[in-house]
């Protein structure tokens, strides 16, 4: 390949082959300085920015905060004309349907969610289209309800298992957007044509021929992004050249993906480093200044901030906030020990300044102990003054995924490109150990939901007992859990295949079986209580255990006491090793995740009394957050806890939610970063995987729920994501309030 | 190499073990960097504003062994070693010297930063001079620079204190002092002129820290069935802070 375009840059295998990595090697320009080189907001900026927070009020006012949808076009990379916020101001364009903040329908995931969103928000679908949907058209969600088993059926709705991707668009799959750029579509598209070569063989077995179709999606779909492009005038078959470009060109590739899918996270990737490149080769040619780089990033940052999805009012409550995740990895190390860290990590995250904090992008710092300072302290101060940012240990994920690697939705690696993921929510296993000590009755609801196990009838627990139920529980609940994944991604991947997306990846990729766990501090400070404490079982008259009464005190998860903290790692080995056990579809490799989102006060809602001493319908601990307030000796000792958790166990990722007041965080803003950037270097030393860092008073939020309207930006970490917390529901807010902030008085 | 040697404890021997209340694995405010705070139960003194009343009682509070707590605090030295340490506080930490100067050599061995977190209110005996040479820091509280006045307040005068000090200033230990500011008790201009002679008189105050009061520990003593002395006294605004500030001459 040659191209007049890659003029300047360093040569190498990426002109030879799909190769973004070698490329970025090659050609970056690693950034040690400080953040003193950033640039303003332009005027340009400034206004259309206003004009987005006038769109922002009119959502926030509509019904269910859903400003408009197209009920009529069936959403795909090409059914819409173009459409603006206001042209002449717009750097970069291009929006998911012909209007800002309208949202689309996609059906292919399901038809009757879409019906449901769409009267929530007291809208109807066309006729024509549901007509197509349901009388011709299969969808994903009619496709795994065809198959569903009645032992799947019943452990979801018992809510043993929940928040499955079958009735929405699975996600969690990141497009390297950046091959749009700098190879333009028809080069891939080439690359495509030769992998269908690779695949013309004497014998079509099925496997062949779902990667032959798959393929054809795909070379039809970059077809389609061509087309999409052409309409906003830019013609995207050939490389970029000029600094604007790469950017209009990945943001088109990204458009594309939510366009045409509206999976539960749609993550940007890798990108700010990449981007630089071509900034750097401009800002030395003096072709452009950095004002202008700045207005490129922040005009980029306000269309990704624009991303909607049509969701339903219980998703909402899975998912509070209307999350996007938009996740962009920034920093980390390279392999050969440069840092990943240029000036366009810090104009990414300067978006935050220039245009106020948001929850989306979902940034993500890739923290490295090795990070040069001036970057650590940059971050850092905008975490102390926005809530807004994440960090993932990138010295921990760089072993196993090297230096391209992104995170999709919260916590979850995955190389770039190379890598996908079949998402897979999670079970509750706070549910599971109370199955286990009734026999499979629901605690609830009395209804016998498993198999009939043999329960417990002592008077109090004992713990060996209890384990051993435990385990065959866990087992049960393990193999129904991958059943349920094999059929759904079976059915994803047949009507409601991720084509542009998957064009952006290798023809070989890993594919990995995503499972996650919720309510692990509850199980661990459960089963710590059954052995450290006496507990005795309450029964009903049906002599179904329905609560718990402790005598004497326990370890509690979240104190760096390693009598229940080993109890919890014991429990993620377990249950990742039960997964194992049973096979995946394509051969995926199971993974597992400990992270809730906000859907840790659904699961709690949905769980009766515990041993631990939680009440029925409290909610669990974010993620693999201790339960509020059970942690005594300050925000080191959780994050020794959390640290303590095996990522190789569990290299979905595993969340951990911190807040703190500014105050106790330090005495002045320059003490509360050189603290924070400590904290942090310490956290992930002792291995831990992942944080969101929140600074702010409880007096604040407090505030902001009975004011929404002077908070229009405050935004906060939840467990992977950020969230506006004015869009939060009140029991959400509440949760958060609630939850343990660090304080010292 | 850890000396793995199991010794034979008495309970005891306050050498060996303390008396805790409670552990703060991130403190921010008590001393230089992050810190890992070590309160200590037990104090002799009965300052009206203490917010943290439940410490007094020397009978309260768990006994751990110098083991358990030195251990406990290498499971932080990824956090504390850059540039913070550990601070004991209380209660009182003086008053349980003994332990103290074993804790103080194990973390010196390690070269992690010490201080201490006191009112000086103590004789300075032999073990104290012995634990102060293992002390990289005293945040050093001063009740009160009148006497009178102090001891109104904190049912001492501040004699002991002042030699404590001394003591400091001529060891050439470092000083924080800390002063809490409690409007009608400590906030008398003329008062905080004294402090300020006083302070300057001293050779290696490093810092002067002015702690604004507030009634949050009231709770602990209502808790203890006991009644609140300062009862009638309003929390110290930030107005006061800096009007303390500006009279004693600090940033």
């Amino acid at each position: 390949m040659k191209f007049e375009q890659w003029n300047g840059f360093e040569k190498g295998d990426w002109q030879s082959e799909i190769n973004v990595r070698d490329f970025i090697q090659r050609n970056y320009t690693p950034y040690e300085g400080d953040s003193t080189f950033l640039a303003g907001p332009t005027e340009k900026t400034k206004k259309l920015w206003d004009e987005v927070l006038e769109l922002y009020k009119k959502e926030k006012a509509s019904k269910g905060g859903v400003l408009d949808i197209d009920t009529k076009t069936i959403s795909s990379v090409n059914s819409y004309e173009p459409g603006y916020i206001d042209k002449d101001l717009e750097e970069i364009v291009g929006l998911q349907t012909d209007a800002p903040l309208k949202r689309a329908i996609m059906p292919y995931g399901g038809i009757r969610i879409v019906e449901k969103a769409c009267a929530a928000y007291d809208r109807k679908v066309d006729d024509e289209v549901e007509e197509i949907f349901h009388k011709y058209r299969k969808t994903h969600n009619d496709g795994v309800f065809s198959v569903y088993t009645p032992d799947i059926r019943a452990a979801r709705s018992s809510h043993l298992i929940t928040g499955l991707p079958d009735g929405y668009g699975r996600g969690r799959i990141i497009g390297d957007y950046r091959r749009v750029a700098l190879y333009g579509v028809d080069v891939l598209i080439e690359e495509k044509q030769k992998d269908l070569d690779i695949l013309n063989v004497d014998c079509l077995t099925e496997e062949v021929i779902r990667e032959r179709e798959e393929i054809s999606e795909q070379i039809k779909a970059l077809n389609e992004l061509k087309a999409m492009a052409s309409k906003y005038g830019f013609d995207i078959s050939k490389p970029v050249s000029t600094s604007k470009e790469p950017v209009q060109w990945l943001y088109f590739g990204y458009l594309g993906a939510v366009k045409s899918q509206d999976g539960a996270a749609m993550s940007l990737g890798r990108t700010s480093t990449f981007l630089d490149i071509y900034f750097e080769r401009d800002l030395e040619n003096g072709t452009i200044t950095e004002e202008e780089v700045q207005e490129i990033m922040d005009h980029f940052v306000m269309k990704l901030r624009l991303v909607r999805f049509l969701r339903t009012p219980e998703y909402n409550e899975l998912f509070s906030g209307d999350p996007v995740w938009v996740t962009e990895s920034i920093g980390g190390m390279g392999i050969d020990g440069r840092t990943l860290v240029t000036k366009n990590s810090f104009r990414i995250l300067h978006t935050l300044e220039n245009l106020g904090p948001a929850p989306e992008p979902n940034l993500t710092v890739l923290w490295s102990v090795r990070l040069p300072e001036g970057f650590k302290r940059y971050t850092t101060d905008l975490s102390i003054k926005t809530s807004s940012i994440q960090y993932e240990s990138d010295d921990l994920m760089r072993i196993t995924l090297g230096d391209d690697y992104g995170i999709a939705c919260c916590v979850s690696p995955m190389k770039i490109g190379k890598q996908m993921q079949f998402f897979g929510a999670r079970a509750n296993l706070a549910k599971t150990l109370l199955y286990a000590i009734n026999g499979g009755r629901d605690e609830m609801t009395g209804k016998q939901v498993t198999p009939k196990f043999a329960p417990i009838t002592s008077e109090y627990l004992d713990y060996d007992e209890v384990m051993e139920k435990f385990s065959q529980m866990m087992d049960y609940v393990a193999k129904i859990y991958i059943k349920a994944l094999n059929a759904i991604h079976y059915m994803h991947d047949k009507y409601c295949y991720e084509a542009i997306e998957m064009a952006l990846h290798d023809k070989d990729i890993l594919r990995t079986m995503a499972c996650g766990i919720a309510g692990l501090s509850v199980v661990a400070d459960s089963l710590s209580a059954i052995k450290y404490a006496k507990v005795k079982v309450i029964r009903d008259e049906t002599g179904l255990a329905v609560d718990y009464e402790i005598e004497g005190d326990f370890p509690k998860f979240g104190n760096d006491d390693d009598r229940v903290d080993s109890i919890a790692v014991d429990i993620v080995k377990t249950f990742m090793n039960k997964l194992r056990r049973y096979p995946t579809y394509r051969n995926s490799k199971h993974t597992l995740s400990i992270l809730t989102i906000t859907s840790n006060v659904v699961y709690g809602k949905a769980t009766g009394n515990t041993p631990d001493g939680r009440r029925m319908g409290a909610p669990f601990g974010p993620g693999a957050n201790p339960l509020h307030g059970r942690d005594t000796n300050g925000a080191l000792a959780v994050m020794n806890s959390i640290a303590k958790l095996p990522f190789d166990s569990a290299e979905d990722g595993i969340s951990y939610t911190f807040s703190i007041t500014p105050k106790t965080l330090g005495k002045d803003e320059e003490t509360r970063v050189t603290n924070l950037v400590n904290m942090l270097d310490g956290y992930f030393k002792q291995t831990g995987h992942h944080i969101n860092v929140n600074v702010f008073d409880r007096s604040l939020l407090i505030d902001a729920m009975e004011h929404p309207e002077n908070y229009p930006q405050l935004t906060i970490r939840v467990s992977g994501y950020a969230v506006n917390f004015t869009k939060l529901t009140r029991e959400q807010q509440l949760d958060v309030i609630n939850r343990t902030i660090h304080e010292r008085i | 190499m850890e000396n793995n040697q199991t010794i034979e404890y008495n309970e005891k021997d306050l050498r060996y073990y303390a008396k805790v209340h409670s552990i703060e694995t991130f403190g921010a405010v008590d001393g230089p960097g992050i810190r890992f705070v070590l309160f200590l139960q037990g104090c002799h003194l009965q300052c009206k504003y203490c917010h943290n009343r439940d410490t007094w009682d020397m009978k309260e509070g768990t006994y751990k062994s110098l083991d358990d707590i030195y251990k406990k605090i290498l499971n932080y030295k990824n956090y504390i070693t850059p540039n913070g340490g550990v601070t004991v506080s209380g209660g009182e930490p003086l008053l349980q010297v003994k332990f103290l100067i074993e804790l103080f050599t194990k973390l010196k061995k390690k070269k992690i930063h010490t201080c201490i977190d006191t009112s000086g209110m103590v004789s300075i005996t032999n073990d104290i001079k012995h634990l102060l040479t293992l002390t990289d820091l005293v945040l050093l509280d001063i009740k009160h620079i009148d006497s009178e006045k102090c001891k109104d307040l904190v049912g001492f005068d501040n004699k002991l204190e002042l030699e404590f000090a001394r003591y400091l200033s001529d060891n050439n230990i470092p000083i924080w002092i800390r002063q809490v500011l409690v409007p009608g008790y400590t906030d008398d201009e003329q008062d905080l002129r004294k402090l300020k002679e006083f302070i300057s008189s001293l050779n290696i105050v490093q810092k002067v820290e002015i702690l604004p009061y507030h009634s949050l520990g009231k709770y602990k003593w209502t808790k203890l069935g006991l009644k609140y002395g300062l009862e009638n006294t309003r929390d110290a605004t930030s107005e006061d802070v800096k009007r303390a500030k500006a009279i004693l001459g600090i940033s």
